[in-house]
């Protein structure tokens, strides 16, 4: 593919995009009014402090559009949140951005990418913390510090567990990567790590995978049910013992593949090959269910086309574009 | 006509995959499902708890996943809902946590507003460490999780009296996109006490293949792919369904028409692929 054509592919990307936006800017004004608007339920939260001082805060909590109309009708608090719809909207273009990508690499695809990217980083980060390191870390080694500042429903009868000092002495030294003299220290916890899964691994696949897998492959060739032969059974069965066995002898190195162990190797291959079919079918199964999940999404959370949820005052598509073709 | 299948394009092969994916949805077909062996089994071995029995859900997945398992999740919150057991929440991915807050505002709060936080449910949150976490909720499942996601101690919350281990829930149910999933869950959890811990999966299509081998014995049932949560939304709405039944509980039976254009698409393109393939070596061009 030539230059040229590249950053024709890419233009024509950006402009798709642009009248993707267009169509739906206009779809929200003229055939589906408010399409794309995201409701809330709003409710006044007050706490009073040990000092008599209050702390005030608002909860949104997301409604249907109909559940929406429906409260505000009635004169309770919901009405659209600005936030929230530009949320949708930014959802939605940034689908149409990652979209533009089979035609081309652009400009809006690598923005896309680079804030999915960013955003998945920091929202790990700020999690990890949050979740882990303050409740099993903080909270073991500094109960009143951590009370009193971030978990004040930590019970007053934590005391210290001096051995996580452990752990944070080995993060601290896997920080060291950072320190370009003594980044060799941070080899110390990696290696830890390292040997902590590894005997963890070893253990579990071997039991999992090896030991626990032995006995259902020891299975009876010919199977007897209520009515006598069961031919489903026994061919399942037969498929499975040689089947296993052909794809042993596969990976079995020692013994030259020719002849009759060839022939078996062989039909391991095959046996490995249908294995391979059947998963990329499966592959093709869940890329085609994540196409349909974000079309979805932008037919009925941004557009307003269809109303699986019966979640907002559309019509179906066909009565949207009836008028239009009659 | 040869020339033409040769040189075709590959921005009309993605514009015809978009139109087999987006016709289905727009006319809003929903084929019926039947359930396979391995999601009934999925579906009676949830049947079979009693009320008040424990059920361990891990949603372990991230919103690039949510299309193939955010059907199956919010099935699987149903039907325990529906049973009436007390479902324990917890997170091995990062964003999991969001999820769950789904399942708690979309199926809990709107279907079920009986459910008493603490009692009913709890959301113990998302934990870093992989395989690590399972290994340890294994043995030791309180130091694990001091608190909730909502930052109460354990202690103080009722429905966690009693339980210390994995060994204390009656099932687990994982909803599994990648690492760590179900896999992990077979191998640290089920692993340590086969007789003891029953897991329930549903995972995406990519992983099925990997986890075929390990039902019945050490998997009680298993949601693969889109298709099983179909088949189990199928078995959940034939059991509990009622009328005027909310669009939310049909998600996966709804994906299964763009499932069937899609493929026939596919399966028609290999067809041609191939056909062009060996008229292009009859004439010696390849």
């Amino acid at each position: 593919m030539t230059h040229a054509t590249r950053r024709g592919n890419a233009t024509f990307g950006v402009l798709l995009v642009l009248i993707g936006v267009a169509i739906a800017i206009l779809n929200a004004v003229a055939f589906h009014p408010g399409a794309g608007t995201q409701w809330t339920k709003r409710t006044e939260h007050v706490h009073t402090l040990e000092d008599g001082s209050e702390v005030r805060w608002t909860e949104h909590e997301a409604v249907s559009v109909k559940e929406g109309r429906e409260m505000a009708a009635l004169e309770q608090d919901a009405a659209p949140l600005f936030s929230r719809t530009a949320g949708l909207w930014g959802a939605a273009i940034l689908t149409l951005c990652i979209f533009s990508f089979l035609l081309g690499d652009n400009p809006l695809y690598k923005a896309a990418e680079a804030i999915v990217v960013g955003a998945s980083a920091a929202y790990w980060m700020v999690i990890g913390f949050w979740e882990t390191i303050v409740p099993n870390l903080f909270a073991g080694l500094f109960p009143d510090w951590t009370r009193a500042n971030f978990m004040p429903k930590l019970s007053a009868e934590a005391s210290v567990d001096f051995l996580l000092l452990i752990p944070l002495a080995l993060s601290v030294l896997l920080l060291l990567r950072l320190a370009p003299k003594i980044g060799w220290i941070s080899r110390w916890p990696t290696a830890f790590i390292i040997g902590v899964f590894c005997g963890l691994r070893f253990i579990s696949s071997l039991e999992a995978d090896f030991l626990s897998q032995i006995g259902p492959t020891i299975k009876p060739l010919i199977v007897m049910g209520e009515n006598g032969f069961d031919l489903e059974s026994s061919f399942s069965n037969i498929v499975l013992v040689l089947g296993t066995m052909a794809c042993l002898v596969y990976f079995f190195f020692s013994v030259e593949h020719k002849g009759a162990v060839g022939k078996v190797a062989r039909s391991g291959i095959w046996m490995l090959m249908i294995t391979f079919g059947a998963a990329f079918g499966y592959t093709v199964m869940g890329r085609i269910a994540l196409l349909a999940g974000r079309f979805e999404f932008l037919f009925d959370d941004w557009l307003w086309l269809i109303d699986p949820k019966d979640a907002h005052p559309a019509q179906a598509f066909l009565q949207t574009i009836a008028p239009m073709l009659t | 006509m040869y020339e033409f299948l040769r040189d075709l394009d590959r921005r009309v092969i993605f514009s015809l995959m978009a139109l087999a994916v987006a016709v289905p949805i727009l006319l809003q077909i929903t084929p019926p499902e039947k359930a396979t062996p391995i999601v009934r089994d999925a579906f009676e071995t949830i049947e079979a708890l009693e009320e008040g029995d424990r059920v361990y859900m891990a949603f372990d997945f991230d919103p690039a996943s949510a299309g193939e398992l955010q059907p199956m999740a919010t099935a699987f919150v149903r039907h325990a809902c529906e049973k009436k057991l007390k479902i324990y929440f917890t997170a091995l991915w990062p964003v999991g946590p969001q999820f769950i807050k789904n399942a708690e505002r979309d199926v809990i709060s709107r279907d079920f507003p009986d459910m008493v936080y603490g009692e009913d449910y709890v959301d113990l949150g998302f934990k870093t460490g992989n395989e690590g976490v399972i290994k340890l909720v294994a043995n030791d499942l309180r130091t694990q999780y001091p608190q909730d996601a909502r930052g109460t101690p354990i202690d103080d919350i009722p429905m966690m009296e009693g339980v210390a281990s994995i060994r204390d829930f009656d099932v687990i149910m994982n909803v599994s996109a990648g690492y760590p999933g179900t896999k992990e869950w077979v191998q640290y959890a089920v692993a340590s006490a086969p007789d003891d811990v029953k897991l329930v999966a549903g995972c995406t299509g990519v992983q099925a293949p990997l986890l075929y081998p390990y039902y019945p014995q050490q998997m009680s049932g298993l949601l693969a792919a889109i298709k099983g949560a179909a088949e189990y939304e199928s078995l959940v709405l034939g059991k509990y369904g009622r009328e005027n039944e909310p669009g939310m509980y049909q998600e996966g039976l709804r994906r299964m028409a763009p499932q069937l254009s899609g493929h026939i698409l596919m399966v028609g393109l290999i067809f041609v692929g191939n056909l062009v393939y060996f008229m292009a070596r009859k004439r010696g061009e390849a």
